[in-house]
C-alpha cells in the first residue's frame, strides 16, 4: 500500500449572504489518492474548487461531507498532539511569497518558530538543520540568513518556504500556484527543486495550477477540475496525449505555446442553461446529449486514465441537444 | 512601412530618496502602423514603464533624455495640456489590473460616459452607449452590461471590457499592459483574438503588447523587443526571436520556457542563475553581464554598454558578441 492520503467524497459547500443566503458547491464529492513520492498537479480555471482541495486537505477549511484519511486516520478527528504530527507530515506553500513573510522580521524567523514549537528536541543542532536544508534547495545559507524579506526575489523567498518544510519532514507539499508570481527565468528552477525532492526525499506534491505547460512539465499524475468536479485523471502523458474530457481538449487548445499558433475558435457562449444534477460542462459543451443531464462519474476508460463524460465512453446520440447558434444571445 | 511610433534614446527614471532607479534607461524602437509590437521581460526591466510613461508621466517618474515621435509629433516634450488633448482618442492604454480598477459603485455605463466626456465633448452620452454596445455585441457581451456593476461581470468580461472602453475612441496606437496575465488559458486566448478583431476592423491601428510571457506574444505580435534592466537587448521579427534566438539573454529565456512534451524525467530545462542588477546604481557595462554564459570579451563587456545595433535587416542587438567586423552598421 503506498497511498498517502485518501480523499473520498470530499465535498465543500460555502454559504453566502448573510440572511437566507446561497450556497456555493466548490467542491462536489470528489475522490481520489495521492500516493507516496508522486507529484501529482490540479488543474483548473479559477473558481474550479483547485484551492479549496488544498485547503481542506491543509485543514484549514472543514469539509461539508466526504473524509480525508491520512495513515488510517480521518484527519477532522485529530487534535493536539497528532494534529501537531499531521502538520509535521503536511505543509502548504502558496503563491504570494511576500505575503507569506512578516516584513518587519528577518527570514530566518520561519525558521526559528519551527524550533520553537515544532522541533524543540533539535534545537541544539538548529543551525546546521537549516543550512542543510537551504542547500536542499540550493541556497547558500550566507545569501539568506540574516536578511529581510524585502531584500530577497521572489523565488528565493519560495525556496526558503520550501527549505522549511524540509525541516519537517514534509511527506505532502500542497503548492498552491507556487511559482505563477515567479519570472520565467527563475520558476523553472523551483519546479526542479520540487522534481528533486520527489526524487531524493520522496516528497509528494499536490501542485496546485492554472498553468498547464507547467503542470505537463514536473507531474506524473493530471487532474482536471472543472466547477468542482473531476471531469479527468489519469498519468500526465495520457492526460496530455490523448484528452478525452471535451473540457480538457478546449483547455489544451488555448495554451499558448511557441511553436504552435492558435487557430480561431468560434466565440464560445453559454447554450442552454445547465440543468441540476448534471454535467457540469454541460452549457459550454460541444458534444451536450440528453443522457448529459444526469451528471457522468469518473469512469477508467483506459488504464490509469479517467474521465467523466458520456461522450468519451462511447455514448452515442443521434439527437444532440439543439441549442445551435440560433439561441445564442 | 510607415513608422507609427519612433522612439530614439528614451529615458525615464523614477526618483526617490536614495537616488534615481534608471528603470527605463536609452530604449530606441520604432512602432510601424498597424502592427502588433510585442514588448518581453522580466519584472523591473522597465517595460510597464515604457509603457505607461509613453501615456501619461506621473511622478515620481520623470522624463530624462530621448525622444517618441507619434505620427510626427515628440510627444515626450509635450505639456500635460498638449498630452491630454491625444490621450485616449490617438493614443490609449489598457493599463496592468485595470479590471480590477473599475469602480464597483458606478454602473458600466456610467464609467464610461465619464470617461469619454473627458476626452471628447463632441459626443453625446447616447451615442456613447450605442457605441459601446454596438462593441459589446461584437465580442459576446449582451447589452445588458452596461447597466450592471463591475462586481457582477467575471474576470474574463471585465477585461472585454475595460478592452472596449479602452479602444473606443479608435486610437491609433493602443497599449496593452499585461492584459492576459490574470486571467485563464480560455480567456486568454478570447482577450488576444479580440484585440486581432479590433485590428482587423482598424478601431485600433498598432498596439504595444507588453508580457512576460513570450508563448502569448508568439500567438499575436509581429515584431518582439525583449527587455533586461531597462535596456533593449533584441529585437526582431516574432519567428525569429523565438526560433533563433541571437543574444545570450534572449537565448537563455526561451529555452527555460516549459513546453508541451517536456517532461521534467525526460529533460531538465534550466533557469537563468542569478538576478539582475539593482537600478539604482546599474553596472557600467552591459547589465547582463553578471548573469551571461558568453563575455565574449569581459573587459569590454563589464565597462562598456553595448549598443543596439542592427545586425541583420530588421535585426537589433545590443551585445558585444554581435558588433565585430560589424562596424558599418554603428
Amino acid at each position: 500500500m503506498n497511498e498517502l492520503i485518501q480523499i473520498q467524497n470530499l465535498t465543500k459547500i460555502f454559504k453566502s449572504g448573510l440572511v437566507g443566503g446561497y450556497f456555493t458547491t466548490a467542491v462536489d464529492d470528489i475522490s481520489f489518492d495521492i500516493h507516496k513520492a508522486e507529484i501529482i498537479s490540479l488543474v483548473g480555471e479559477s473558481g474550479s474548487g483547485k484551492t479549496t482541495v488544498g485547503r481542506l486537505i491543509l485543514r484549514l477549511l472543514k469539509p461539508s461531507l466526504g473524509r480525508i484519511i491520512y495513515e488510517g486516520i480521518d484527519i477532522s478527528t485529530l487534535k493536539g498532539k497528532k494534529l501537531k504530527e499531521y502538520y509535521k507530515h503536511v505543509q502548504g506553500v502558496f503563491q504570494d511569497p511576500f505575503a507569506s513573510f512578516n516584513p518587519i522580521f528577518k527570514v530566518d524567523r520561519v525558521f526559528n518558530l519551527l524550533f520553537d514549537g515544532y522541533l524543540k528536541d533539535k534545537a541544539n543542532k538548529k543551525h546546521e538543520l537549516i543550512v542543510e536544508s537551504l542547500e536542499k534547495v540550493g541556497l547558500n545559507s550566507l545569501d539568506i540568513l540574516g536578511k529581510y524579506p524585502h531584500q530577497m526575489s521572489g523565488g528565493q523567498l519560495q525556496r526558503i518556504l520550501i527549505a522549511r518544510t524540509l525541516l519537517l519532514d514534509t511527506k505532502l507539499l500542497i503548492a498552491d500556484e507556487l511559482i505563477s508570481m515567479l519570472d520565467a527565468s527563475t520558476r523553472v528552477d523551483v519546479l526542479n527543486i520540487l522534481g528533486d525532492l520527489r526524487n531524493k526525499e520522496k516528497m509528494s506534491v499536490l501542485f496546485i495550477t492554472h498553468d498547464l505547460s507547467l503542470g505537463y512539465y514536473i507531474s506524473d499524475t493530471t487532474m482536471i477540475m472543472y466547477r468542482g468536479n473531476i471531469v479527468e485523471f489519469g498519468k500526465t502523458k495520457l492526460v496530455f496525449d490523448n484528452p478525452l474530457h471535451p473540457y480538457t481538449r478546449m483547455l489544451l487548445s488555448s495554451v499558448p505555446e511557441i511553436g504552435r499558433k492558435w487557430k480561431k475558435s468560434e466565440l464560445e457562449m453559454k447554450r442552454g442553461e445547465l440543468p441540476p444534477g448534471g454535467c457540469p460542462y454541460f452549457d459550454r459543451c460541444p458534444l451536450a446529449m440528453d443522457v448529459c443531464r444526469k451528471k457522468p462519474s469518473l469512469k477508467e476508460i483506459d488504464q490509469n486514465h479517467k474521465v467523466a463524460c458520456y461522450a468519451a465512453e462511447g455514448v452515442k446520440s443521434n439527437d444532440p441537444i439543439s441549442f445551435g447558434k440560433s439561441h445564442d444571445s | 512601412m510607415a513608422k507609427l511610433l519612433d522612439v530614439k534614446d528614451y529615458k525615464v527614471y523614477y526618483q526617490t530618496l536614495k537616488g534615481q532607479i534608471k528603470a527605463v534607461d536609452g530604449v530606441s524602437f520604432f512602432v510601424n502602423s498597424d502592427e502588433v509590437f510585442g514588448v518581453a521581460g522580466e519584472s523591473g526591466c522597465g517595460k510597464s514603464t515604457l509603457g505607461n510613461s509613453l501615456i501619461y508621466l506621473k511622478a515620481p517618474m520623470r522624463y530624462a533624455g530621448g525622444n517618441a515621435v507619434l505620427d510626427g509629433n515628440d510627444i515626450s516634450k509635450f505639456t500635460d495640456d498638449q498630452m491630454r488633448r491625444i490621450r485616449f482618442e490617438k493614443i490609449s492604454i489598457i493599463p496592468q489590473f485595470a479590471m480590477d480598477a473599475m469602480s464597483p459603485t458606478k454602473k458600466i455605463k456610467n464609467i464610461v460616459v465619464d470617461l469619454v466626456r473627458e476626452h471628447n465633448k463632441r459626443m453625446s452620452e447616447k451615442e456613447i452607449i450605442d457605441l459601446t454596445v454596438e462593441r459589446f455585441k461584437m465580442i459576446g457581451l449582451s447589452k445588458n452590461v452596461v447597466d450592471m456593476y463591475s462586481i457582477e461581470l467575471s474576470g474574463g468580461m471585465k477585461q472585454r471590457v475595460v478592452m472596449v472602453i479602452s479602444t473606443l475612441l479608435n486610437p491609433r496606437l493602443l497599449i496593452a499592459d499585461e492584459i492576459t496575465s490574470a486571467l485563464d488559458v480560455s480567456s486568454q486566448k478570447f482577450s488576444v483574438e479580440m484585440l486581432d478583431e479590433f485590428k482587423d476592423k482598424q478601431f485600433v491601428s498598432s498596439v504595444i503588447f507588453i508580457t512576460h510571457d513570450i508563448s502569448v506574444l508568439y500567438q499575436i505580435a509581429d515584431r518582439i523587443m525583449i527587455m533586461y534592466a531597462g535596456h533593449v537587448v533584441e529585437i526582431g521579427n516574432t519567428e525569429d526571436i523565438v526560433s533563433k534566438p541571437l543574444h545570450p539573454y534572449t537565448k537563455l529565456l526561451i529555452s527555460s520556457l516549459p513546453k508541451m512534451g517536456i517532461q521534467f524525467s525526460q529533460k531538465r530545462l534550466k533557469g537563468i542563475p542569478g538576478y539582475p542588477p539593482n537600478l539604482l546604481n546599474p553596472p557600467t557595462g552591459c547589465r547582463f553581464y553578471d548573469r551571461c554564459p558568453l563575455r565574449v570579451d569581459p573587459q569590454k563587456c563589464q565597462n562598456e554598454i553595448p549598443p543596439l545595433v542592427e545586425y541583420m535587416p530588421g535585426r537589433y542587438i545590443a551585445c558585444w558578441a554581435y558588433t565585430k567586423g560589424n562596424d558599418k552598421n554603428e
